[in-house]
């Protein structure tokens, strides 16, 4: 800039808001929470003359390293366990990013302060930034990486994948329902403040130990944005706090939001971060302790509590739970196991795991072999087609789950399990959390206060329903998972490229129909149901059925 | 810094992978193209592979339906958040049900996806673009200072710049926030948000930039009154036809009827009138030599890019071929009221020409002029003149 100084020229800008008179803007999106007028500084005091060149500084550094990188054939190094999970990651997150900067108008009218818009208008096309960016770091990995299948669909396969489909809600929060819960709390507050750490540092972190310099340079540029939009959400949040009504809301949506984007996030980074790579140096983080360390001690214990003093009832419980699933009850490999398990319905390769990785599973988690170690051998084992089915198909000492209608992972740890009947159909929950946000949370009224703004569940939240009764020929045909040959499957339980090695639709064609778990539950009787319910919860661990009754 | 090492540092070992792509030949290894969509041209253009898709369609592949909705059940980017249509919106979305599978309609099932932003703006274009931009006023703005050119300006000038330079900066700040950023939460493609929040930036930096032109003004001009704009927009009666406007438009609830009042009617008539026709135009005469710099980093952005995305837009609307004859019949009766309420503010607008010492062309002549280009873009949309702008 000029001689201005930053701080003189944000001053200045504060000028451009006017007061309507003649009319008021369109109010478009409902909140049940209640702001007052209040001057609340913007806290970054960004100014459009500063933040463009330093932005395309960024993007120098990041196309720099782009042609760097294939100049200096990265790929000859690459990991492809890792790459292949980048097709997951990567097909969801654009869209994530881009919803970002569609909620940012939902705070605009429900909000009451000029000088916050400013800093969201920003946000708004940071997200743009972020989209688009990423879009073409995938396009970047489809035309170098050895193998393009999935990347080349990835847009298509994310939206009926049910691994893409739980990273879907990540995106849909944030533009949806209440506008304060949506646009502030579920984006801002949680899945921005707490979780992008995991998402933009730790999982980038990991790829450069597997051979991918691109991913740390992308998604740090993306990072180096998120601190503004954090001091946006928390200025929303003070001015939320300021109002006594807002607080029962405040408690609710924290709740929620805590809870899905651990259920959600977790599930997907974990998987990358533990089952994605190659490096088993003992000294390198598990995702446990990468957990504990950003989202336990720098999100919850430094950020969330001090706000406790302002009246802000924290969810300590959920937060506690969700250390417990992810330590004691291992919700990140049940979650990978699952993932495995269902290989064949996705669009990128899963390598199987080696001896390396059992120890150092062994040594990061005690006890990790007892529990999914056979399991793991059995996948090896059935990895190429040799005259059996696909894992899912064999009997592996695994029962296939039913999936949780609010976050849509699977009810992998069996004994939480919860089941509703709601609108006249029995749903199944991974836990109790997740039944409540369903039936009591996105709800017209909520402990009997009247939520009319607050959003709903609604879409067919299992993709099992949709091809129930199909042949899986059909069913990974219908949903494109198939590569030009029109015959060879693009997902594979392996890293093989041989074609003779690899499963094509005739391995499909051969297996037994595919049935829907909800449809099935809803055909039983009650008493069946409950039969039913008492058995699951004494099933598990890693999917174990349960234990013939003594 | 220490250099000292004491234990063997922990780090990965790079390991030969080969996974480069063409080290095998097999199912797909040279299928190194997004395939879920059908590029406007040929070929896909890098702009389509980072926009196309990124926000899905139940029409498409969304086989499960958007899976949060509003308190009213509805999710994602309502079709019916604008009264246009574009050609296959009336078929219904697929039905689902248990073993109904997830086939969508054939790419791209309904007009909506055909438009592309002719400017292709993505992250790489829109930051060197606008960076462009700022260097190159803070440039002409320094270089101006440094060369004392603000001792040039008739007094009278002064006072002109102060209020109705200034007055011209809320213009852009309420449109920027309140009708652009809005309106990229509701169009039903990435490619129509995209555009219409590059184009809610360039409004919003405009603002800035005549904002921070005239802090500049405050600190290099002894007599300038950097407050002056403040109350011109808030109280002096030739700027309240404007206001009006404006923030009219920010109250719009149909997505399209605000981008095409804000772009195809407000900017001809009431913009360009001011911006082209008055300050670019009597700047000069007055000794200014910098003003128009920066009034026309403004200018080019609307004339040269939104209004071409804008024109790619409702082109393709008015030309549909199963809609055309409805879209022209509602963007006609948009045009009966919006055309009305902009001549108003441009006529109220009229005192401000005498006020310079050297004097510009004559308002009617500018007006003319404006009214001629609006027509100009309605007749490349095939859209006829309404009868209103004979008034
Ligand atoms: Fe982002
Ligand atoms: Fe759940």
């Amino acid at each position: 800039m000029t001689r201005q100084s930053v701080a003189m020229a944000h001053e200045k800008i504060q000028e451009l808001a006017w007061e309507p008179l003649y009319h008021t803007p369109v109010s478009q999106y409902g909140t049940d929470y209640t702001f007052q007028k209040a001057k609340k500084k913007d806290p970054l005091k960004q100014v459009l003359r500063s933040y463009f060149p330093m932005q395309e500084e960024k993007d120098h550094r990041v196309y720099g390293a782009a042609d760097g990188a294939i100049r200096g054939n990265m790929f000859r190094q690459v990991q492809e366990r890792w790459l292949e999970w980048q097709k997951l990651f990567l097909s969801i997150i654009p869209l994530p990013e881009i919803s970002a900067a569609r909620a940012m108008p939902l705070l605009f009218n429900n909000v009451p302060n000029p000088e916050l818009h400013n800093g969201q208008a920003i946000q708004m096309i940071d997200e743009v930034r972020h989209s688009t960016i990423q879009q073409n770091l995938k396009r970047l990995y489809m035309n170098n990486y050895i193998d393009p299948a999935g990347f080349n669909s990835s847009l298509r396969n994310f939206q009926n994948d049910y691994c893409g489909t739980i990273g879907r809600q990540f995106a849909e929060g944030f533009i949806t329902g209440d506008a304060i819960t949506a646009a502030s709390i579920y984006l801002t507050i949680v899945a921005e403040t707490a979780f992008t750490n995991t998402l933009f540092v730790a999982m980038p972190a990991e790829a450069a130990a597997n051979g991918d310099y691109l991913l740390p340079t992308v998604f740090h540029s993306v990072q180096s944005d998120e601190s503004r939009h954090i001091s946006n959400g928390y200025a929303t949040l003070l001015m939320a706090l300021a109002d006594e009504g807002n607080h029962q809301l405040l408690e609710r949506d924290l709740r929620y939001a805590w809870w899905n984007n651990h259920r959600v996030v977790d599930a997907a980074i974990g998987t990358f971060i533990e089952y994605g790579t190659k490096d088993r140096r003992k000294d390198r983080e598990s995702y446990a302790e990468m957990w504990r360390r950003w989202i336990y001690d720098d999100y919850y214990r430094s950020y969330l509590v001090p706000l406790e003093k302002y009246g802000l009832v924290i969810p300590h419980d959920l937060i506690e739970e969700s250390w417990n699933q992810i330590w004691n009850k291992g919700y990140v490999h049940e979650v990978a196991q699952f993932f495995a398990t269902g290989w064949l319905a996705n669009y990128w390769r899963i390598d199987p795991m080696t001896d390396k990785d059992f120890e150092w599973f062994e040594y990061k988690y005690p006890g990790w072999y007892d529990k999914y170690g056979a399991w793991w051998e059995n996948y090896s084992r059935l990895s190429t087609p040799n005259g059996h089915h696909p894992i899912v198909a064999e009997d592996v000492d695994y029962q296939y789950p039913h999936r949780c209608w609010t976050c849509m992972v699977p009810c992998l740890v069996r004994e939480d399990m919860v089941m509703a009947e709601v609108d006249g159909q029995m749903r199944t929950y991974c836990h109790e959390a997740c039944r409540w946000t369903d039936v009591e949370a996105f709800r017209p009224t909520y402990q009997g206060r009247e939520t009319p703004n607050m959003g709903q569940l609604i879409g067919k939240r299992e993709w099992e329903t949709l091809y129930h009764g199909w042949n899986w020929a059909d069913v990974v045909s219908d949903m494109g998972y198939v590569r030009d040959d029109g015959f060879t499957l693009v997902a594979q339980p392996h890293l093989n490229l041989d074609p003779k090695k690899m499963w094509n639709l005739d391995h499909m064609r051969r297996m037994g129909p595919l049935l829907s778990p909800n449809v099935v539950l809803n055909e039983m009787t009650p008493e069946e149901q409950q039969a039913f319910h008492a058995d699951y919860i004494r099933g598990g661990p890693a999917g174990r059925p349960a234990p013939a009754e003594a | 810094m220490t250099t000292e090492v004491t234990a063997e540092r922990s780090s990965p070992k790079p390991e030969f992978t080969d996974a480069e792509a063409g080290a095998k030949v097999f199912p797909d290894s040279t299928a190194r193209r997004y395939n879920y969509y059908t590029p406007a041209k040929r070929k896909q253009s890098h702009y389509e592979d980072v926009t196309v898709e990124v926000q899905p369609d139940p029409r498409h592949y969304l086989a499960q339906g958007w899976l949060y909705g509003f308190a009213d059940g509805r999710g994602g980017y309502p079709l019916t958040w604008t009264a246009l249509k574009a050609w296959g919106v009336d078929r219904a979305e697929p039905e689902r049900y248990p073993g109904s599978g997830g086939k969508g309609y054939e790419w791209p099932a309904h007009g909506w996806h055909e438009f592309r932003d002719p400017n292709e703006e993505w992250e790489l274009t829109f930051y060197r673009n606008n960076s462009n931009v700022v260097r190159q006023i803070n440039q002409n703005v320094e270089t101006a200072r440094q060369t004392k050119a603000f001792e040039q300006w008739n007094p009278n000038w002064v006072t002109f710049v102060e209020r109705n330079v200034g007055a011209w900066m809320h213009v852009e700040h309420g449109l920027g926030l309140y009708v652009f950023a809005n309106a990229q939460r509701r169009a039903p493609t990435n490619m129509h948000n995209n555009a219409i929040s590059v184009n809610s930036m360039h409004r919003i930096r405009f603002a800035q930039d005549l904002a921070l032109y005239n802090l500049t003004l405050s600190e290099e001009i002894p007599d300038f009154d950097g407050k002056a704009h403040v109350e011109t927009w808030a109280e002096d009666p030739a700027w309240q036809g404007v206001r009006r406007v404006a923030e009219q438009l920010t109250a719009v609830d149909d997505w399209a009827e605000a981008v095409f009042a804000a772009n195809v009617v407000f900017e001809p008539l009431v913009g360009e009138l001011f911006r082209s026709q008055l300050v670019q135009q009597a700047a000069p005469g007055n000794g200014d030599f910098v003003t128009p710099t920066v009034v026309g980093a403004g200018e080019f952005d609307y004339a040269s890019r939104d209004l071409r995305y804008t024109k790619a837009m409702f082109e393709l609307l008015t030309n549909d071929k199963e809609f055309a004859d409805h879209n022209k019949a509602v963007i006609g009766g948009w045009l009966e009221e919006w055309v009305p309420r902009c001549l108003v503010a441009a006529r109220e607008l009229q005192p401000i020409w005498s006020q310079p010492d050297a004097k510009p062309p004559r308002f009617e002549d500018g007006l003319d002029r404006a009214k001629s280009r609006f027509s100009g873009i309605l007749s490349d949309l095939d859209l006829t003149d309404p009868k209103e702008l004979t008034q």
